[in-house]
């Protein structure tokens, strides 16, 4: 509540607002904010990568270490869970690692509109890496790739109950997938319009409440610190389970 | 009962969701930090398994958040 009695809406920050009307046969195709801080995320990746490995000098400076880091950081990732293999897909999983996690950050200036906080952008993101698992690996492996839903060495009464359930495990991998980037992003950036709130709340309130009011100032740091671990952390939980879905397209089978 | 009364009675219940998860990562890093104190040359190599475990636990209590959410704003 403000101090004039209208109520703030914690939600209000995620509304996505047309900047030119684009419509193309009935569809549309509008560029909007989110389309805009996409865009912004795309410039920011591309200046880091291009710009900082532009240099190639043997003792990296500041960029170039930057870009480095996170290469290898990613690579190890890659290696880890898929072994030598798994190479081929370093380019998607870096690709959406970076995505990921420069919209997070990007999102996190004030005033800034976070494009991962709206589950159709993190649902597509999970749906190609869904669709990758799948036409690669019955492109690979034929119908063998449907061994994964088959547990080896279960006695085959208990088949029929465990069948079901390796599949609705697997449909829920792009739901929980998407669901839980979507829904960090979004319950970290309410929880920070709610102290935001209470501030407004206790100076309108007055009396003892007024010199309270700096407390939810303070909560707001916390949990902005606090936010850029969960940024950087559900972009890495991100790649890190699009790696392991991608090791059943390379190794499906129990 | 109002219907706006229950719709917010059962947000409230859905946050019980949130706790359970809340015991479910605290058991995966309190295990794992018990386990990386005993034997702290192994723990670099299984951090990312603990944060494989912490994200699945994690998003159970998501989708109790986001039950909330859509009985709060979804009207």
């Amino acid at each position: 509540m403000a101090a004039g009695g209208a109520v703030i809406d914690p939600i209000h920050q995620f509304e996505i607002k047309k900047i030119t009307n684009i419509t193309v046969g009935g569809l549309d195709l509008s560029f909007t904010n989110a389309s805009l801080f996409m865009v912004i995320a795309l410039g920011v990746i591309s200046l880091i990568m291009i710009w900082g490995t532009s240099a190639r000098a043997i003792v990296p400076g500041r960029l170039q270490s930057i870009a480095e880091m996170l290469y290898e950081f990613i690579e190890d990732t890659v290696q880890g869970t898929m072994g030598k293999s798994g190479r081929k897909f370093l380019p998607l999983v870096f690709s959406l690692f970076m995505f990921v996690l420069v919209c997070n950050m990007v999102g996190l200036i004030p005033g800034t509109f976070t494009v991962t906080s709206h589950i159709i952008v993190t649902f597509a993101l999970a749906a190609v890496v869904i669709l990758t698992v799948l036409i690669y690996g019955i492109m690979k492996h034929g119908t063998h790739f449907f061994g994964l839903f088959v547990p080896s060495g279960v006695p085959k009464p208990l088949l029929l109950l465990l069948t079901p359930i390796e599949i609705i495990s697997f449909v829920s991998r792009p739901i929980s997938l998407s669901m839980r980037l979507f829904a960090n992003m979004l319950a970290g950036h309410i929880a920070l319009k709610v102290f935001a709130g209470f501030i407004l709340m206790m100076t309108a309130a007055g009396g003892v409440a007024v010199a309270l009011s700096p407390l939810p100032l303070l909560m707001i740091v916390a949990l902005t610190a606090l936010e850029f671990l969960v940024a950087a952390l559900q972009a890495f939980v991100f790649s890190v389970l699009t790696c392991i879905y991608l090791n059943d397209a390379l190794h499906p089978g129990h | 009962m109002d219907a706006n009364a229950a719709k917010l009675i059962g947000a409230g219940l859905a946050a019980i969701g949130m706790g359970a998860a809340a015991i479910g990562v605290g058991t995966i890093f309190g295990n794992f930090l018990s386990g990386a104190l005993r034997n702290p040359s192994a723990a670099d190599g299984q951090f990312t398994r603990a944060f494989i475990g912490a994200a699945l636990a994690e998003g159970l209590g998501i989708f109790a958040f986001v039950v909330a959410l859509i009985l709060l704003f979804v009207k």
